[in-house]
């Protein structure tokens, strides 16, 4: 029961810091490797807020989040609205030469040390109840996992913000013919996944540790995410960040020689299964 | 920049004092290897830190002669790179010595050039064991992973533990420590009950930990690079309880390197590991070293064995080039650093005669907290330690 439940707040983990890749990726269609740059910045901010200000931990972490939607327009602005036309080897180099940007900026404003983060008090410990140990800040996880999900999914899926922006993503120019200010509704949706990326770097920075590699080492379980969950899908994204959590803490426990490789096991196998990812429409 | 600023200008007052007054002797050349960019920019600051106060507190001279540093960026394990600027170093800048050599796969790199060219190399951290064996032109001053492994075994067997579960990053340094532990604790009559390499880039240990408390062993023994793993551990760890549960945490001193202890925390506190250096090991010479070169690092950069190693380093260089009476011929170099026995910030250590490794004390610490600050405080010894990795 524990493993399943470590698997699941882990897997949650997970998906709070990949959704908003898949509003950028998934929904947009932009290949934004720099993913883990906008959740650096998140945890950055949070650690600082947290540590150098005695900032309460809540108003540290909407602060990570304000502050990466913030660097998420800027960057929208200057320079991603000029790769949405582009090719996606640009998309790619720009994403990866913006990592190294990001690594170099915040090895130089704090240091190459890991940086440390001390949780509230009611964060910390462990819950034992008859059946199950619950870790408190694990359970904290799944539940703003959950939330998150659900708000998400209504926002997107329901509202009218929503359908400008899938008609946006979809097709531009009927979108801008019938009155849509394409633009904003971009800079918006990137905004939104910068923010998703700094809340996730932020209650993250617990289990991944922080430091100026942060962008990098965790780059390839953001995208095993999107690519599994099925691109643009955030029930895709829920569910396979959960999987992924669950068959990686359970491979790690039961068969630990070879616990690591499970997930990519898994990678392979969903994408032989279903090649347009779990919730993905098939690529038209 | 104002800390390097500082030690490149104390550097300057040694060297120019040093060059009005001898203007005539051609200066020792030292070609340092190190990362001086990237991530692991801050091994390089550490070695210019142990240099220049070595030289600092020697009017910049090695046995009476003037010394010229040139160094050279290798930013973390890249043995092409290494090689190359190893190469630029001997046909430019005709090095006489080549020093520093932060990660392996660069020194065996450097060892090879070095064997070609008959330049001594002296090791400043690089700890896989087979350096000095590949080439007989390379001498260490650090230490190797097996070498304070191998001590934390014995030490857990004489304190009665007879059942240990190892946990250590699936790399090479990983798997040399997972060894030489086994080894010497198997040798001393305990058992592994259970062994678990992890990858390096690893988010989460709790379902690692959870497997070793469900397997109760006496203690578990852990190897991370120092770093973001260690922590991570240790937190996971504290999560679970594993102290509570009877479960003792041993690691090598990479858990608790003295540059990233403040940044680890608490969860550190009561840590038993075992390394060559600790910044407050007991000893006069240490104090005045330690103090020293703080003041020369600036602020922001604790000087850990690294600064010790680089001191050392050009100590061991000093004391060989006495013997050679200035003379800078490589063989003559070599065969004087062989046997080199001298008190280091850390204590005794040498040079041993016929494998060019260091032998030293390897000490077993326990975190605790001194003057309000985390430092690895030693409570046991291992003397004379040699490479367990060497026949």
């Amino acid at each position: 029961m524990t493993i399943l439940f470590d698997g699941i707040a882990s897997g949650m983990l997970l998906f709070l810091i990949s959704s908003g890749l898949s509003v950028t990726l998934g929904l947009m269609g932009i290949i934004n490797l720099a993913h883990g740059a906008f959740a650096m910045l998140g945890g950055y901010v949070c650690v600082v807020a947290l540590d150098r200000y005695g900032i309460p931990f809540p108003v540290a972490v909407l602060m990570a989040t304000l502050s990466a939607a913030a660097a998420g327009v800027a960057l929208e602005r200057l320079v991603y609205r000029r790769l949405y036309g582009a090719g996606q080897l640009d998309q790619v180099l720009f994403s990866i030469g913006l990592i190294f940007v990001s690594m170099a900026l915040a090895r130089w404003l704090f240091g190459p040390q890991p940086q440390p983060i001390r949780l509230p008090g009611w964060l910390q410990g462990q819950v034992q109840l008859p059946w199950i140990e619950i870790g408190v800040y694990r359970a904290f996880l799944i539940v703003l996992g959950l939330v998150v999900a659900v708000t998400l999914h209504r926002a997107v899926g329901v509202t009218r913000f929503g359908a400008r922006l899938r008609a946006a993503v979809d097709r531009p120019a009927v979108a801008r013919g019938l009155g849509i200010d394409v633009d904003r509704v971009f800079v918006v949706a990137f905004a939104i996944g910068s923010a998703l990326a700094g809340l996730g770097g932020a209650v993250g920075v617990e289990l991944l540790g922080l430091d100026p590699s942060f962008p990098l080492r965790y780059l390839v379980y953001f995208l095993i995410v999107v690519v599994v969950g099925g691109s643009g899908s955030f029930e895709g994204s829920l569910v396979a960040s959960v999987l992924i959590g669950i068959f990686d803490v359970a491979g790690k426990y039961y068969v630990p020689q070879v616990g690591s490789f499970i997930i990519y096991t898994v990678m392979v196998v969903m994408l032989i299964v279903r090649p347009q990812g779990l919730f993905g429409r098939p690529s038209p | 920049m104002g800390r390097s600023a500082r030690i490149v200008a104390a550097a300057f007052v040694a060297f120019g004092v040093s060059s009005a007054a001898w203007a005539d002797e051609k200066p020792v050349k030292i070609g340092v290897i190190a990362s001086y960019s990237g991530p692991y920019a801050d091994y390089g600051r550490q070695f210019d830190t142990g240099i220049a106060l070595y030289l600092k507190e020697h009017d910049g001279k090695l046995a009476g002669r003037p010394v010229e540093i040139v160094r050279k960026d290798a930013p973390g394990a890249a043995p092409d790179l290494a090689k190359r600027l190893a190469q630029e170093l001997v046909v430019k800048d005709k090095v006489n010595v080549f020093a520093g050599l932060d990660f392996s796969p660069n020194a065996f790199a450097v060892g090879a050039i070095a064997k070609e060219a008959k330049i001594p190399a002296i090791v400043m951290n690089a700890s896989s064991s087979a350096i000095t064996t590949n080439s007989p032109y390379v001498a260490r001053v650090s230490f190797t992973v097996e070498q304070v492994s191998d001590p934390m075994a014995r030490w857990a067997a004489k304190q009665g533990i007879k059942k240990v579960y190892t946990v250590v990053a699936d790399y090479g340094p990983g798997k040399d420590s997972e060894t030489a532990f086994e080894k010497a604790f198997v040798a001393a009559g305990g058992t592994i009950v259970g062994k678990v390499r992890t990858p390096l880039s690893n988010p989460d240990f709790s379902a690692y930990v959870q497997r070793i408390k469900d397997e109760k062993p006496e203690a578990v023994f852990f190897f991370f690079p120092s770093g973001v793993l260690p922590p991570a551990f240790l937190k996971t760890a504290a999560e679970r309880g594993l102290q509570e549960a009877g479960i003792k945490l041993i690691a090598t001193g990479e858990a608790t390197d003295d540059s990233y202890l403040a940044a680890t925390g608490d969860v550190a506190l009561g840590l038993i590991t075992s390394h060559h250096y600790s910044r407050v090991h007991e000893s006069e010479k240490n104090k005045a070293f330690f103090a020293a070169a703080k003041a020369l690092a600036g602020n922001d950069l604790v000087p850990s064995y690294f600064a010790v190693a680089a001191y050392d380093g050009m100590a061991a260089l000093d004391l060989a080039l006495r013997k050679t009476g200035g003379d800078l011929d490589g063989a003559k170099i070599m065969e004087a650093l062989k046997g080199l026995a001298f008190e280091s910030p850390r204590g005794p250590i040498e040079i041993d005669a016929e494998t060019r490794d260091i032998v030293q004390t390897v000490y077993i610490r326990r975190t605790e907290r001194v003057n309000g600050e985390l430092a690895n405080v030693e409570f046991d010894r291992f003397d004379r330690v040699r490479d367990p990795g060497k026949p």
